[in-house]
């Protein structure tokens, strides 16, 4: 065997390697890719049913003896009567077989128990149903809707249950349909009551007060040190700070608003006014560094033709500079923000894991944001709560996308090359 | 008037004074042209800040000391058996008496004593109430008159206000710092406070963590035992199964997008790897939690393994996915950095790409890479909501990835979510906790941008 055979040889070795390698590295990409896709597939799956909610039709008698109320009632009157009663009625004429006391609790068991405020709304709004016989749509269980969402598979209902279940089903008593009251109220025990607008406003509120600190705060930080400070030791002790804090373990942030803000200031527990601070301390370093990038940006012959027309260097810096980076500034600005709405573990440690129905009207209202409420969800047993929580996944990630696809169009659009 | 509806007042008010302090200047302009300073707006800024700073200035004050002086003149009012209390009991009777403080809340059974120190404590934030909005807006009007008074041709107007920007200019600027050490006094004086209860050899070197103090002396465990190793080793096992995962996924993509792919390829690649980067960490850990740690938990069944529901293989697999982009965008910076004369020299001696690749491109940029991997693995170790959701609570002290361990940060937040009394050894724990975190990933950081700013410096 010669020479020039063995580099041959030799050779087509190596270019297989080159080929594999090749290939590898391809290979760690799509892997990348492969990951997001499933992630985000699998939270669309787990996501669909939440959607969907199912009502079954009663036929509610409005009678006067069972509510106990006069003919012509009070609204306060209605806060005792006994609507519950009227369900109850309206199951036994459809099921008259069932007579053990258990049976009719299970029966009961099959309707939300938030149906019975439902009818004293109805008849609050219309006070001329009383003595009638109407059809009414009523939210069902959570247990009943998982068990009709997912082809009778599910184990959480008895035997007795499924017999009625089918029973109904065969009169054409369910309807499904786009579950609408999930956008519109705030948490609750029962999955098929629960909503995300308490947690989508609780995080309205905490980004508002994050935005109206970081956003002054990182944009005068910016500007004092590109176009003020003087360079010494003072000022690379700032950026070495700065430069820190923004690799500093998020849960860090939230045991100083625990320490500072609620212990030592005594701010309410909580409270979006605490988040917002929380997270506007968080975001600061994205949003000095973005803005101090885009302030280096600004072509120097701008600040010139300024000081040469007789500006002040105060005047240079808000009257020309500020506006020229202005894009480069609220794209880091946003991507700031956006990933402090993203972010869950500091507002735990502030108490923003609380149980709150009620929807927060002001910074200041016990409140919990939609990362937070997703963790409380996907914490929760009934399964039910499993499509709720990738909804509210899938509700943030909306938001998310919405934010960076503002960022990047701001950035395509106003980009200046100088 | 509540504290918004001042602000908002002070507000208005500071516009009013910019008007009037720029048509004062306006009107002296008009006499004589130049006998003004500065331009007549920098009169109205001048007027505007005396009437809102020193208001607001005021405010702030009276916002801090408000509570601290109405709970001292409360326990002063209180009756003398309850003021010679120890001051934890006392503190319950003033929360008690706070929450009392709600109309709706009291009612005939409320002892009198109480109903008392209620009415007095509502009639107390009453006063407060409204001698801080008068104070306030007399502060406000009396200090804008005098910024008005001083609206005369001889004042500089514009030096005052930009002095007064400068200053706010460099106040924000400094606000990094005071946060820097706010983190650090308050873990340090809470971890003070711990270690007085728990010598921090016990801490550092103890193998047992069970940090449920029992409610009575006498009860079994009442001690608690606060022996970090276990957290320790959990922590170091879940981030050491994320970086497997995610360093030589992480740096062959980046090899990829930066020596092979096409700049089409890449514009549209980098970025959607970086969304990885941007999805929220509690979608993460839902993630691990209902979908990975299952289908781990059933293959491991298949193959006659015993996997724990929340083993720390699934955790890490998951957390590794988090960090590829930090690695993959990292990495592709400091390769993008390597001169192209030394990729050139190499190929002019007949090597192939991914020889040149192996030998001189990731030599060249190995410490670049270090620093990036060393800043991913200190994200890994700070990581919190993938390891709550999906993490185990108990502290087993192994290696074994099928095994359930606890980390550091999930113990941070199972200590501090819940009710417990601030000052018990179980909830400092987690001020001591948070220090080491805090020193670990800082002493990482520092070293990372260390030999990052180095390398760039060799090469630029």
């Amino acid at each position: 065997m010669n020479n020039t055979e063995q580099i041959k040889k030799s050779l087509n070795k190596r270019y297989r390697k080159e080929k594999r390698f090749r290939f590898l590295s391809l290979l760690a990409v799509l892997i990348g890719f492969a990951c997001l896709f499933i992630l985000l597939v699998d939270m669309l799956v787990k996501a669909l049913p939440a959607f969907i909610q199912t009502e079954v039709k009663l036929d509610i008698h409005f009678s006067q003896e069972k509510l106990g109320i006069a003919t012509h009632f009070d609204p306060e009157e209605l806060q005792n009567a006994n609507f519950r009663g009227l369900i109850k009625q309206s199951l036994q004429q459809l099921f008259p077989t069932v007579h053990k006391r258990s049976d009719k609790r299970a029966m009961m068991r099959l309707i939300s128990v938030d149906a019975e405020y439902r009818l004293r709304d109805k008849l609050q709004a219309e006070p001329h149903l009383l003595g009638q016989t109407v059809q009414i749509w009523l939210l069902v269980d959570d247990d009943v809707d998982t068990y009709l969402k997912s082809d009778k598979q599910f184990g959480r209902v008895s035997q007795e249950q499924i017999a009625w279940i089918t029973e109904l089903e065969q009169q054409e008593r369910f309807q499904k349909r786009f579950n609408y009251w999930f956008f519109q109220t705030g948490d609750s025990r029962e999955p098929e009551l629960a909503g995300i607008l308490g947690a989508v406003m609780g995080s309205f509120y905490t980004l508002l007060v994050t935005l109206l600190l970081s956003f002054p705060i990182g944009v005068m930080a910016a500007v004092y040190l590109e176009e003020f400070a003087p360079r010494n030791r003072w000022i690379d002790f700032i950026e070495v700070n700065i430069n820190n804090l923004a690799a500093v373990p998020s849960i860090v942030f939230g045991l100083l608003g625990l320490a500072v803000f609620i212990n030592f200031f005594g701010l309410p527990r909580s409270a979006p006014l605490v988040g917002g601070i929380v997270l506007a301390l968080m975001t600061l370093p994205t949003i000095i560094i973005a803005s101090r990038s885009a302030i280096k940006a600004v072509s120097p012959s701008m600040r010139e033709a300024a000081l040469g027309l007789g500006a002040s260097k105060i005047q240079v810096a808000f009257h020309h500079v500020v506006p020229l980076a202005m894009p480069g500034i609220l794209t880091g600005t946003i991507i700031g923000l956006a990933q402090a709405l993203g972010e869950t573990a500091p507002l735990l440690m502030i108490g923003m894991v609380a149980f709150i129905v009620d929807i927060p009207q002001g910074a200041t209202d016990a409140a919990t944001v939609l990362p937070v409420q997703i963790y409380l969800w996907a914490d929760s047993p009934e399964r039910a709560f499993v499509a709720k929580t990738a909804a509210a996944i899938l509700v943030l990630m909306l938001f998310l996308a919405v934010m960076n696809g503002l960022a990047v169009w701001l950035r395509k659009k106003f980009e200046r090359r100088w | 008037m509540n504290v918004s509806t001042l602000l908002v007042t002070l507000v208005a008010l500071a516009l009013f004074s910019y008007v009037f302090g720029k048509q004062r200047a306006l009107s002296i302009a008009k006499h004589n042209r130049h006998s003004l300073h500065s331009i007549p707006s920098y009169y109205g800024y001048m007027t505007a800040l005396w009437c809102g700073l020193p208001a607001l200035f005021l405010l702030f004050l009276w916002l801090f000391f408000e509570t601290i002086v109405i709970e001292q003149l409360l326990i002063a009012s209180l009756p003398a058996d309850i003021q010679s209390l120890p001051s934890g009991q006392l503190s319950l009777v003033l929360n008690e008496l706070k929450l009392l403080a709600t109309p709706a809340l009291m009612d005939s059974n409320t002892e009198p004593m109480k109903l008392e120190a209620v009415k007095y404590l509502l009639s107390m934030q009453e006063t407060s109430n409204s001698l801080r909005t008068v104070l306030v807006l007399i502060l406000a009007l009396a200090s804008a008159a005098w910024g008005f008074s001083r609206v005369i041709g001889k004042t500089p107007a514009r030096l005052l206000v930009e002095k007064v920007v400068l200053f706010f200019l460099i106040l924000s600027s400094t606000v990094a710092i005071l946060t820097t050490i706010g983190i650090i006094l308050s873990l340090l004086f809470e971890s003070i406070r711990f270690f007085g209860e728990i010598p921090p050899q016990d801490f550092l070197f103890g193998t047992e963590w069970s940090p449920q103090t029992a409610l009575r002396e006498d009860q079994v465990g009442s001690s608690g035992s606060f022996g970090a190793i276990p957290l320790f080793l959990g922590t170091l096992l879940i981030s050491s199964i994320a970086m497997l995962v995610a360093v030589p996924i992480g740096l062959m993509s980046a090899i990829y997008l930066s020596e092979y792919a096409s700049p089409a390829f890449r514009s549209v690649a980098k970025p959607v790897l970086e969304i990885l980067a941007g999805v929220p960490t509690v979608v993460y850990g839902f993630f691990a939690a209902l979908t990975v740690a299952p289908f781990i938990r059933y293959w491991g069944e298949m193959i006659g393994l015993d996997v724990a529901s929340e083993s720390a293989l699934a955790t890490g697999l998951v957390m590794g996915i988090m960090i590829i982009p930090f690695i993959s965008s990292l990495s592709d910076d400091v390769i993008s950095v390597v001169p192209q004369a030394l990729r050139d020299g190499s190929y002019s001696l007949g090597v192939t790409q991914s020889e040149t690749i192996r030998l001189v491109v990731i030599p060249a940029a190995l410490p670049g890479i270090i620093g990036g991997i060393l800043l991913a693995f200190s994200r890994a170790i700070g990581e919190t909501m993938i390891v709550v959701m999906a993490a185990g609570l108990s502290a087993n002290l192994t290696v074994n990835p099928l095994e359930a361990v606890t980390t550091v940060t999930v113990q941070i937040v199972t200590l501090l979510t819940g009710d417990q009394e601030f000052d018990s050894a179980k909830t400092l724990a987690a001020f001591a906790l948070a220090i080491m975190l805090f020193i670990s990933t800082l002493i990482l950081n520092i070293i990372a941008l260390y030999i990052v700013r180095k390398y760039r410096e060799e090469y630029e």
